[in-house]
């Protein structure tokens, strides 16, 4: 080891990141750390608790399934995260908050030599702190007021309004006119309510770009489903393990039992068959043989097979469905946010109104000078400090709450469309359903094939074994001893207990296209046939009904068969359309939104994509495709459907907090303005009422904390 | 008033210091991870060796 240190050239060592779900409590962050170093090959490895994540580094030799098994030894499952999800949009939050650091370190110093001021320090030493105060505030308007100024900018060139530009010509007029008071030993500068108010509007700035990266970290750490690479076969019958972004047609990939496939191709070798549930919203699982066409996305059931690559990355099927993804998401970014709404009738209403004041006082006498002062007086009054935090301040607030209880919002937006929502479409497999194989004849079995059931299921990842074992897990029931446990790829685990031949495979029979199927045999005893169906999500038919109490009627759109579909829909009570390819559920959608309805789009597959996109607002299940979690507004965990029901009553809740927190800044406004067209307010009073209006709305933005609920 | 002389350049210096703190602990990911921070203050090191 001491060799290999002082040997290694000076180059940087691959570092790979993984997401570990399971991760709960301090012995785990020691657990892997100490763990994995302990590997060969492993350099380092650094957790991050708060995103559930681990960074090794590791000698380059390392392939990703070894790595995997590193982690999956120590005892966590881990899923490799692709570098696709970069941490650049984490710089925003970064940016804000160090401009809000230095904001707050202007403010604190400008109010102590203000205070001094305010309590009489007069000629000279009133003079000396002005000029310190510019002195402190000129820096920090240029630096921490740079995203007012470039968003204000911006707008005003695309002919548009919004929030930053009543605030960026406040600050500016503000600030210079400060100067020309402290140039000209006047008694009154606003170096402090300038300062005041960036912060106040940063902090609110700050607030919303956390929440966004927070949701964002836990989305991404969630993204699994199409599988980040493949085995592929090498020249020589060698195999690498090939990351799915340098995947060439013409590869040959090695397809485990269990594993998802990484890009589109056509089978070479091999019989199985694939899980397209993601794809198409079909249960049924379909038969490959050589020569089928998969792709990339579905899951391989039954049997290793080697599919040959033919389109990858930008090129596969998916690609369509991308594209009309991102058609249909062009409607979300037209929406326009509670807070730019409110500037567009603000910020005109303001200019007016402190232009007025100025041309007032001209016209009543004052000079040119006063008349000015009295009009910064009304900009720095009426600037939207409360209102800048009146919405981030509620929307951070709900959105810790529904994080705590399982709800990723993906930003402060999400919140204000899903409260508006008045209708909502559900896909059936995977959304209403769990859309994964649940046994359903398990009672049936006696306590001796129960026990061989759980032993032979642990020993397998095939998708039937998990179901089985997840199902007499919650049970409680005991595993039995088994030896000799060998998995034979596409017949099933085998096995010996009691000296007696067990085995959980594959039916013998010809049972397997009523359903899925497998079937217990133990030797010398009767054979015992597991069935399997997808079973409806906990608590569906409660949520439907909770979304009916709030106003919402709700509709399947189903990419199944209709067959398939009947049986949720009659025990949900609720209509549904079968059989629906990806457009035609957007079509669905936009006839809805024709009829002046706003859809709540809730879906999981990679088909319900461009419906998830086109929905005024989307939710998604944690179980969901890439696809479906990126197109989603939220994502929830867990297996119950509430949280559905959970997040439209928080969104609307957060809507009339939103509502209550703007009457009450207007109000702090309503209340002052006379006061500063009148000309009594000195920079006292305005500091006095922007903290004042500001902190009564983070107050009753908190009382959001369990919103949740 | 020599007082001040001496009071505010300390005043300021010492605020100066706080926010480079600020930014140098921005800069090295000292809030990177606030929660598992919480939680290394538990892991009992020398049992690992």
């Amino acid at each position: 080891m001491t060799a290999a240190t002082s040997n290694r050239a000076p180059v940087e060592l691959p570092v790979s990141d993984f997401a570990i779900p399971g991760m709960r409590c301090a012995g785990c962050i020691s657990k892997l750390e100490s763990g994995l170093v302990l590997r060969p090959g492993i350099v380092n490895a650094r957790v991050n608790f708060t995103a559930k994540r681990v960074s090794v580094t590791h000698l380059p030799e390392m392939t990703m399934p070894q790595l995997l098994e590193a982690i999956t030894g120590i005892g966590f499952e881990a899923v490799a995260i692709s570098e696709s999800s970069g941490d650049n949009d984490n710089h925003e939050a970064k940016r804000l908050l160090k401009a809000m650091a230095v904001a707050g370190f202007a403010m604190m110093n400008i109010m102590l030599l203000s205070v001094s001021v305010w309590s009489g320090a007069s000629g000279v030493t009133r003079d000396l702190f002005h000029w310190l105060s510019a002195l402190i505030a000129l820096p920090t308007v240029v630096y921490s007021g740079q995203p007012f100024f470039s968003s204000a900018w911006s707008a005003l060139r695309k002919g548009r309004t919004n929030m930053d530009v009543p605030i960026s010509i406040g600050v500016t007029i503000t600030t210079a006119l400060s100067l020309y008071e402290t140039f000209t030993h006047g008694p009154h500068a606003y170096f402090d309510g300038v300062v005041m108010l960036l912060f106040f509007l940063l902090t609110g700035r700050w607030l919303d770009a956390v929440m966004r990266d927070r949701a964002r970290d836990g989305v991404s750490a969630l993204l699994k489903q199409t599988s980040a690479g493949a085995m592929v076969l090498q020249p020589g019958s060698k195999t690498a393990w090939i990351d799915a972004k340098a995947l060439k047609p013409n590869m040959v990939m090695l397809v485990a039992a269990g594993e998802r496939l990484a890009a589109d191709g056509m089978v070479t070798e091999g019989v199985s068959s694939f899980d397209l549930s993601l794809l198409t919203g079909e249960t049924t699982a379909q038969s490959v043989v050589v020569g089928s066409i998969v792709h990339a996305g579905t899951l391989n059931l039954d049997a290793p097979v080697h599919v040959r690559v033919t389109a990858a990355g930008a090129d596969t099927a998916i690609a369509d469905i991308a594209r009309l993804m991102e058609q249909a998401s062009q409607g979300k970014s037209l929406y326009v946010r509670v807070a730019d709404r409110a500037a567009r009738l603000y910020a005109p209403a303001v200019h007016t109104l402190a232009a007025l004041s100025f041309l007032g006082w001209m016209v009543a006498g004052a000079g040119w000078h006063e008349s000015l002062l009295i009009a910064v007086a009304v900009l720095i009054i009426t600037c939207p400090c409360a209102l800048g935090l009146a919405v981030p301040a509620a929307q951070i607030v709900v959105a810790g709450a529904l994080m705590r209880a399982g709800i990723l919002v993906k930003d402060g937006s999400a919140l204000e469309r899903l409260a508006e929502v008045d209708l909502a479409m559900f896909d059936k497999t995977g959304t209403l359903t769990m859309g994964r194989p649940t046994p359903i004849n398990l009672a049936d079995a006696n306590g001796e094939q129960k026990a061989v059931l759980l032993a032979l299921a642990r020993a397998s990842r095939h998708p039937l074994s998990e179901g089985i074992r997840r199902a007499l897990e919650i049970e409680g029931v005991a595993a039995g001893k088994i030896d000799q446990v060998r998995e034979v790829a596409g017949a099933g685990v085998f096995a010996t207990a009691n000296g007696h031949a067990v085995s959980l495979g594959r039916p013998d029979t010809e049972i397997s296209h009523e359903g899925l199927a497998s079937e217990l045999q133990i030797q010398g005893k009767p054979s015992f046939v597991v069935h399997f169906s997808d079973e409806m999500r906990p608590h569906a038919a409660a949520t439907l009904s909770e979304l009916q109490s709030l106003g919402l009627a709700s509709l399947i759109i189903s990419g199944d068969r209709a067959e398939s579909v009947a049986p949720v829909a009659r025990a949900l009570g609720i209509t549904a359309q079968t059989s629906m390819l990806p457009q035609e559920k957007l079509n669905a959608i936009a006839r809805q939104k024709a009829a002046g309805h706003k859809v709540l789009m809730v879906g999981d597959g990679l088909n319900d994509g461009p419906a998830l996109a086109a929905g005024y607002a989307s939710i998604a299940p944690a179980s969901a495709s890439d696809a479906g979690q990126n197109a989603a507004d939220v994502v929830f965990m867990g297996d119950a459907l509430t949280p559905v029901a959970t997040a439209i009553r928080a969104a609307r809740r957060t809507q009339h907090i939103v509502r209550q927190n703007f009457i009450l800044a207007i109000g702090y406004n309503a209340l002052a303005v006379p006061l500063a067209i009148a000309g009594y307010v000195t920079p006292l009073i305005a500091a006095a009422a922007m903290s004042g209006s500001s902190l009564v709305v983070v107050a009753n933005a908190l009382r959001l904390k369990n919103a949740a609920k | 008033m020599t007082g001040l002389a001496l009071l505010i350049p300390v005043a300021l210096g010492l605020g100066l210091l706080g926010l480079a703190g600020f930014f140098w602990s921005i800069k090295n990911g000292q809030f990177d991870d606030a929660d598992g921070a919480a939680l290394r203050i538990l892991i009992d090191e020398e049992d690992e060796l």
